[in-house]
């Protein structure tokens, strides 16, 4: 990791509640891995004072995309800033998700803007071709469904649904995954199947759920955590989720933000 | 430019530290430890914690609340695992003891005593986030319990030793004394003040453990003039802590009295600033024509 100024290249809104911005940075573009994050610092000054911790959307050979939702004072003034600003960044953080599990069959969860890191995950699963990937994207309302023709376009198979059935199904983002992997149940008898892999990116009571679907299938999760930071590197022991072993706690900016679901103590 | 000050017997090649449970070696790979005067480790215990619930940060206006619970694994692995860690940095290290009572923090001080790589003691009475099991409170906030505490853990070593105050208390004065007449060679002030903050959309509070300590600028002025009022009371050293950003606030803390000063919050936002607090400091007295650090503690012009 790096404390650096990176370049802003471009910061526009997709949908009603939703910000891309690419920031410009060989260091990040060589080193950034799917699931990892970087801590963004927003002013200056000591309002907001801490830096906001957001997902790799997307690397690229220029530095990397991040996707974000404005839900404070942070983000909204993130979300303010302009193409050819520098942007002070600490980066990458954390542990990204595993794409060496070589599952045949990946199913990418999404809860609302959990979708950000799962399209660094789909471009790094799909250098594989061989590999099939679902990806399901859970949102509230239309406007807020993201992503989804990006993923077509890398070949993932691509289903949506809203809480109000604006888009899509209706209802939980779980349901879906429950259908997917009865209709994939069978092939895990086959002898040449290297089976299924889970990843999932939302609020805790979706991982939760979709942890515990997977695991009653025998199939490996990979969940990513999103929670309040302070220092993002490990330092202030800020960002605690409940682990099974006897230390209690895992901190989710150094050992995740992603984790094995079954290491979780739900 | 002569920039060491001594505290107790430590000397410390400049006034800067990194305070207690803000700085550790995930830090390494972004500042240069080997440039500051010390640095504080997080605060250990006999036995492990495992720290307090979810979530435990929160920020506030141009502060933050925290509420860890002094997560740490305790003295054995501080011992046999993060000390030697540390062997290749250019600095001293201070470690951090908390305990329920005073036989805990002896024992604390005895296994540190016999630790290289050990150049102080800090003594933390007061942190906001626990229960102490004897006190019922914090040792901080009984000046009898600060007394007993320190002079149980003056008789256990010869090391420096610094005693971290709490600012929730109505006279500070007292509670410096106390630390003095127990032996403690320097005193720190202040540790974080006691907060706390609500989610009006949920309506709960924005802390698991509901209450915890406010640091960052926001607490800079107060915990300013609780070393300005300490100064007066003690002839030990004061060792400033609160809301330091940059190397103006730390100057405003040494004129003030405090003769070190040790960042927190700051870390976390710039990982990098106490090193450009060294320079600041340093490049300020080359301008000011100020001969050497040791003019700058306790130099407010009053009247």
């Amino acid at each position: 990791m790096k404390q650096l100024n990176a370049k802003i290249l471009s910061n526009e809104k997709v949908g009603t509640a939703f910000y891309k911005m690419r920031l410009a940075s060989s260091y990040l573009a060589k080193l950034a891995k799917p699931g990892q994050f970087v801590e963004i610092r927003c002013s200056k000054g000591t309002a907001p004072l801490l830096r906001r911790p957001l997902g790799v959307h997307r690397v690229s050979s220029l530095g990397i995309e991040v996707l974000y939702e404005v839900v404070g004072k942070g983000t909204e003034i993130i979300s303010n800033k302009r193409a050819g600003e520098d942007l002070d960044i600490i980066g990458p953080l954390g542990n990204g998700f595993d794409l060496e599990l070589g599952s045949d069959v990946n199913i990418l969860v999404a809860g609302g803007i959990g979708v950000a890191p799962l399209m660094a995950l789909a471009e790094g699963l799909s250098v594989k071709k061989s590999r099939k990937i679902h990806v399901l994207i859970g949102a509230r309302v239309k406007s807020h469904v993201m992503c989804e023709g990006e993923f077509k376009a890398l070949g993932c198979a691509v289903k949506v649904t809203t809480d109000d059935g604006s888009r899509g199904y209706k209802g939980l983002v779980t349901e879906l995954l429950k259908k997917l992997l009865a209709t994939h149940k069978v092939k895990t008898y086959l002898p040449d199947f290297r089976g299924i892999t889970v990843y999932a990116c939302g609020p805790n009571a979706m991982l939760k759920s979709v942890a515990a679907i997977a695991m009653e299938h025998g199939i490996p999760c990979q969940a990513s955590f999103e929670e309040r930071m302070a220092c993002g590197v490990g330092v202030c022991l800020g960002c605690p989720v409940k682990v099974k072993s006897p230390e209690g706690y895992k901190m989710v900016c150094k050992d995740g933000p992603v984790f094995d679901a079954g290491e979780i103590l739900w | 430019m002569n920039m060491a000050v001594k505290i107790g017997r430590l000397k410390l090649k400049n006034p800067v530290m990194a305070a207690s449970g803000t700085w550790g070696t995930d830090y390494l790979e972004l500042s240069d430890a080997g440039k500051l005067g010390a640095v504080v480790l997080k605060t250990v215990t006999l036995e492990s914690r495992t720290g307090n619930r979810s979530p435990r940060v929160c920020e506030t206006a141009s502060g933050m609340l925290n509420s860890i619970g002094l997560e740490n694994k305790g003295i054995d692995d501080l011992i046999e695992n993060k000390l030697p860690r540390l062997n290749g940095i250019r600095t001293c290290i201070i470690a951090s003891i908390a305990g329920d009572d005073k036989r805990e923090f002896k024992e604390l001080a005895v296994r540190l005593s016999a630790c290289k790589r050990v150049d102080a003691i800090e003594i933390n009475l007061s942190c906001p986030n626990i229960k102490y099991g004897v006190n019922e409170g914090l040792i901080a906030h009984n000046e009898k319990a600060v007394y007993t505490t320190v002079k149980a853990v003056r008789e256990a070593t010869k090391l420096t030793l610094i005693t971290k105050l709490s600012p929730n208390v109505t006279d500070i004065k007292v509670f410096a004394c106390a630390a003095e007449a127990a032996g403690t060679d320097a005193i720190a002030l202040t540790n974080t003040f006691i907060g706390m903050a609500v989610d009006i959309n949920t309506g709960r509070p924005m802390l698991g453990n509901i209450t915890g300590g406010l640091s960052g600028p926001a607490i800079k002025p107060m915990s300013l003039r609780a070393v300005w009022e300490a100064t007066k009371a003690v002839d030990i050293p004061i060792i400033g802590i609160g809301g330091i950003m940059d190397y103006k606030d730390a100057i405003e803390f040494m004129l003030c009295g405090a003769s070190a000063i040790q960042v927190g919050t700051a870390n976390f936002v710039n990982p990098n600033s106490t090193v450009e607090i060294v320079e600041g400091i340093e490049a300020y007295l080359k301008r000011k024509n100020i001969g050497g650090i040791g003019k700058l503690i306790g130099a407010i012009k009053l009247g």
